[in-house]
């Protein structure tokens, strides 16, 4: 309860996390709020269905409240004036203010009378966009900031957060970001591509940084490290060097 | 939504560029075409002739209506560039029929070019409208871009919303040198531009769009003059499909052995991984171009064969250099012949 878990891939796609997530949450019996800026409803949908949870059948029932960015910013860049009240979640787009992404955030997780899921997730697929976008750096640590203290203290849920980075990167708003939620995390997963470079069987390489240091000071963080392949269905762990294809 | 990454002079891009347009039209989707350096009226002017089957110089409308697209979804963005790779393997007998090969010293009829709806959209003419959408702090020049395509995709029913129509088609989006200068964006000037920020929120809005309807873009951009590379990183992000083209022209590499028989490399930076959690990995990321009279091929890059007895130090040298780039295989087999030449 109340943890910050920080999904961060490099020189690869961490997307595969995102997934496990949700199916994962929902099958709990958690409720859910996902934020998806990057990618449509129905490609969620399709995975899911494939890892066994119905994300259309969850929004039905109330557990799965679905931001889908990139729809919703055409309704508010095409669309007609918005009602004042009821302000787009996305009008960072041009206000460059992150606040109403929060209320939707925090409306949507606040429990209403009636509900009876298991605690509040948050899930944001994927943080470096809203860089892409006009938010400032400071703008999005302070919203996770915001998110933290409701989901996580406030009303004891977790939060999930993919970002990207890469090693040379020469976007520093996105590692001044990255670094930030590394801090803070309890969690850390990290995706990275093999840095001897493409492989068929072996997709990439995982490091598990649980952030003990956080409770204790002068604790180790322990890591492990784990490579991984992808497949339709699943995605299969194995210990460095243990791929199916060399043994 | 397909991203290209121009080489300098921007003569092979151009080339890919209209090889997706052609095979759009050779489909019988929809054509957009938008630029800010050309008329879109010439570039359509230019497209390649349709090679059709095996017996050359037939040019009839019939095989456009012989292959069907079957990958259509409803909110899908199709990678079509691997549809318009010419030659992938060594024998194009083997190849099943997705696509079409097209010469190049030919250009296409304008029958053939009139036979489906062509849109185009020229910056310079479009300059006197005022946008009627919120521009989001966005460049004008691609607030108007992102207005004529959004009206384009609901007029003429590719989001859906007419129940009606039963005839889908697709609409084929290509966009000339996005982010150059003359659509108005600073970024290729200089290192800290004013408005970083309307190059990928034009993006983003175009990704949208683009889910929603059934239609696939291409874009090509001048990456090599756009100096804050943070730009480019946030791009590759936002993009479904990227894909550099390095050519040799004025390069070190024209002289090197071995690049001798290509025009230059694919870099393939990204492939799409839509709707599965994998995605469709190929067994080689090595690809060099080159374009012979009539036909533009993109085929694995191999070494020539090492025939010389008097291989000198230096040309070892810059073999094992570019072998460090070359990221499977080929690699191995540079390396190890430096270690033979003891």
């Amino acid at each position: 309860q109340g943890k910050f878990t920080l999904l961060r891939d490099t020189r690869t796609d961490g997307s595969f996390l995102v997934h496990h997530f949700l199916s994962f949450y929902l099958r709990a019996g958690c409720k859910v709020c996902f934020v998806a800026l990057l990618q449509s409803f129905s490609h969620y949908s399709i995975v899911a269905q494939k890892l066994g949870v119905s994300l259309a059948a969850a929004k039905e029932r109330g557990q799965l409240v679905f931001l889908e960015g990139l729809k919703s910013c055409l309704d508010l860049v095409f669309g007609e004036e918005e009602q004042p009240e009821q302000p787009s979640p996305l009008q960072f787009l041009s206000t460059s203010d992150l606040r109403a992404l929060f209320d939707f955030v925090r409306v949507s997780l606040t429990p209403s009378d009636g509900d009876s899921w298991k605690g509040p997730v948050l899930l944001v697929d994927d943080l470096s966009v809203l860089l892409s976008l006009g938010a400032a750096p400071v703008a999005v640590l302070d919203f996770i900031h915001y998110c933290r203290m409701t989901v996580c203290y406030q009303l004891k849920g977790n939060i999930v957060v993919l970002v990207h980075s890469n090693e040379d990167s020469e976007d520093e708003e996105n590692e001044l970001v990255v670094n930030s939620l590394c801090h803070h995390s309890n969690l850390i997963l990290w995706a990275e591509g093999l840095a001897t470079g493409f492989c068929k069987d072996v997709h990439g390489q995982i490091k598990i940084i649980r952030r003990l240091s956080l409770r204790q000071a002068a604790e180790q963080d322990p890591v492990q490290i784990y490579q991984y392949k992808i497949q339709d269905r699943n995605v299969t762990f194995f210990a460095r060097g243990m791929s199916a294809a060399v043994l | 939504l397909v991203f290209t990454e121009e080489d300098k002079y921007g003569l092979y891009s151009d080339l890919l560029f209209k090889y997706f347009l052609a095979e759009g039209i050779v489909c019988g989707h929809d054509l957009f075409v938008a630029s800010a350096k050309e008329h879109p009226d010439n570039i359509l002017k230019e497209l390649p002739a349709p090679l059709l089957d095996d017996t050359h110089g037939k040019e009839s409308g019939d095989e456009a209506a012989a292959v069907k697209s079957d990958d259509l979804q409803d909110s899908m963005k199709i990678a079509w560039r691997y549809q318009n790779l010419p030659k992938m393997e060594a024998s194009p007998t083997t190849y099943t029929k997705f696509g079409h090969y097209y010469d190049v010293s030919k250009k296409m009829s304008p029958e053939l070019c009139q036979s489906i709806k062509l849109h185009s959209f020229y910056l310079h003419e479009e300059l006197s409208s005022e946008p009627k959408m919120k521009t989001c702090n966005m460049n004008s020049g691609y607030a108007r871009l992102l207005q004529s395509i959004q009206r384009i995709i609901s007029q003429e029913g590719f989001d859906g919303s007419d129940p009606q129509k039963k005839k889908r088609n697709i609409l084929r989006i290509g966009i000339h040198s996005l982010g150059s200068i003359l659509w108005g964006d600073g970024i290729c000037c200089s290192y800290t531009p004013e408005d970083t920020h309307s190059l990928t929120k034009f993006l983003y809005v175009l990704r949208g769009l683009l889910r929603k309807s059934l239609s696939a873009c291409i874009i090509t951009v001048p990456a090599h003059l756009i100096q804050n590379k943070a730009i480019m990183e946030r791009v590759t992000n936002l993009s479904d499909m990227v894909v550099g083209l390095e050519s040799f022209i004025g390069s070190e590499r024209e002289t090197n052995p071995l690049y001798k028989d290509y025009h230059g490399l694919v870099h393939v930076h990204q492939i799409p991984r839509l709707n599965s959690l994998i995605c469709d990995v190929s067994d080689t990321k090595d690809l060099a171009f080159r374009l012979k009279r009539k036909l533009f091929t993109i085929e694995r890059l191999h070494l020539p064969p090492d025939l010389s007895d008097t291989v000198s130090r230096a040309s070892k040298q810059d073999l094992a250099g570019s072998a460090k780039l070359l990221s499977s295989g080929c690699g191995a087999m540079a390396i190890g012949k430096k270690h033979l030449d003891f």
